[in-house]
């Protein structure tokens, strides 16, 4: 299973301040 | 490794090129200067934890225990805090993470009791493992 990743950043820091989650956040040079 | 991730957090990726504006705004907001690099954001926004250069997944698995033990000291929630980077010694012993984690679990759990034989307790755990490690040097100061 692979992680998935979401890159609208805004929105994932808001939801984690509204659920009190974490974020990982991946700074990537890699291929998509 | 997906599982624990979508369990624990809500994964957001920026790419250097594909993302450009992204990346210049949350690069300067964090002082990123290299890729890979994975930063354990908390809910508030502030980071706890970076892991910078690539991982195997063992390692990084324990990265992300880590960081989420160190994100619940930050937070003073001791005692979660303690469960977690004594997780990290258990499950993932032979990484570079697990000395670094029972150091802080150490710590921890002092501040959770305020009992220092805590402090001694963890130098004498680093007097049986990890003797190498700059946290059983670092802890060494708290041997009776």
């Amino acid at each position: 299973m692979e992680i998935s990743w979401r890159r609208d950043v805004e929105a994932v820091l808001s939801e984690a301040q509204a659920r009190g989650k974490h974020v990982l956040l991946d700074f990537s040079a890699a291929p998509a | 490794m997906a599982g624990f991730v979508s369990e624990h957090f809500l994964p957001a990726r920026i790419h250097v090129r594909e993302q450009k504006a992204d990346w210049d705004r949350y690069s300067a907001r964090f002082g990123v200067q290299w890729t890979p690099t994975i930063l354990i954001v908390d809910p508030s926004g502030t980071e706890r934890h970076r892991i910078e250069g690539f991982l195997p997944v063992e390692e990084f698995l324990a990265q992300l225990v880590l960081g989420l033990g160190r994100s619940a000291f930050a937070r003073q929630q001791f005692s979660e805090a303690e469960r977690r980077l004594r997780e990290v010694v258990e499950r993932f012993p032979g990484t570079a993470a697990a000395p670094e984690a029972l150091y802080w679990a150490g710590v921890a759990r002092y501040k959770a009791t305020n009992d220092a034989t805590a402090l001694g307790a963890t130098a004498e755990a680093f007097a049986r493992q990890y003797q190498d490690s700059i946290w059983a040097k670092k802890a060494s100061v708290w041997k009776k």
